[in-house]
């Protein structure tokens, strides 16, 4: 049974390793459409994938949120990656499958996988 | 929509734009009767009477703001063509309250899906505001309140992933009780 008394100890775990966000100047930001178009083309497993990857790897980095349409709906689900002094990225048609590739090359290793970026479908 | 759930995702974002500070989701079965009731009720800024008459109304959003768009018609519309019925009601400066009602024994009912993503969704994603979620299962009912966490927790955030782990156990734990699925 989940009890609020465990709730208690999670609290005093995290308060001993929640770690201070790193320099904001290197934060790597992905933004998920979420409007009706987004999420009926399935952009809430997306952005769970992202959420629970970026948890996974403890990337302090990355911050994972969410935006109303993006403009594309016939694109969606949709994802932006927002990285300062780079230009931004645009995912489109994503899937819970890419996510985990598009985390360890693009947020990890700064290499965009362009096979899933708007670029290759809209030529 | 391929699920209700999806559904209630999309109409709650509206209550989050109106600037709600409390949202209060309530899913109640009864299959006796064969039926659920979806409310979302918020105390977000309200529509007046003229808005509230034109938000079931895909044709209704201007492009600039995107204020409602086909959110409302979609659930409007997977409710009513079960024999279900749906509601707006709505003060300005007050909050809007959205019911469902749906007969879950029609062939055009569409299940209610991962209920479960939808709530902490909404509760990891939206820190500043609380959310009330309510289900209820042949009158037997439990709820989680993130008013209660948030005063354990302190300052440790809800997104957290510990703490978001605990909320989809305890979510799938007292939804397995309540349909008499654990004694």
């Amino acid at each position: 049974m989940k009890t609020l008394e465990e709730l208690n100890a999670i609290r005093e775990k995290a308060k001993a390793t929640m770690t201070v966000r790193e320099d904001n100047s290197d934060v790597i930001r992905v933004v998920v459409g979420m409007a009706t178009c987004g999420i009926a083309a399935g952009a809430r497993p997306v952005l769970n994938s992202f959420v629970e990857e970026v948890a996974r790897r403890r990337l302090k980095n990355v911050t994972v949120t969410q935006t109303g349409c993006i403009g594309m709906c016939q694109y969606e689900p949709i994802v932006e990656v927002f990285e300062k002094g780079k230009e931004k990225v645009t995912y489109v048609k994503m899937t819970a499958d890419k996510v985990a590739r598009i985390v360890n090359e693009h947020l990890v290793n700064g290499n965009v996988v362009t096979e899933f970026a708007v670029g290759s479908f809209t030529k | 929509m391929r699920e209700l759930s999806l559904n209630i995702l999309d109409v709650a974002h509206n209550s989050i734009a109106a600037g709600a500070s409390l949202l209060e989701i309530v899913v109640e079965e009864n299959s006796a009767s064969c039926e659920m009731l979806i409310g979302i009720y918020d105390n977000g800024c309200g529509m007046s009477a003229d808005e509230v008459q034109n938000v079931t109304d895909p044709f209704f959003t201007t492009r600039t703001t995107r204020r409602i768009g086909l959110g409302v018609p979609l659930f409007k519309q997977a409710a009513e063509m079960t024999g279900g019925a749906f509601r707006v009601e709505s003060r300005k400066n007050a909050g809007t309250r959205i019911t469902a009602q749906f007969k879950t024994d029609s062939v055009d009912f569409i299940p209610l899906g991962d209920i479960c993503s939808t709530i902490l969704m909404l509760i990891t994603m939206n820190t500043n505001r609380d959310f009330l979620y309510r289900r209820i299962i042949d009158g037997r009912e439990f709820a989680l309140d993130t008013r209660e966490l948030k005063d354990i927790l302190g300052d440790v955030p809800l997104n957290e992933p510990e703490v978001a782990e605990w909320m989809r156990g305890f979510i799938e734990e007292q939804t397995q009780i309540i349909s008499g699925g654990v004694k």
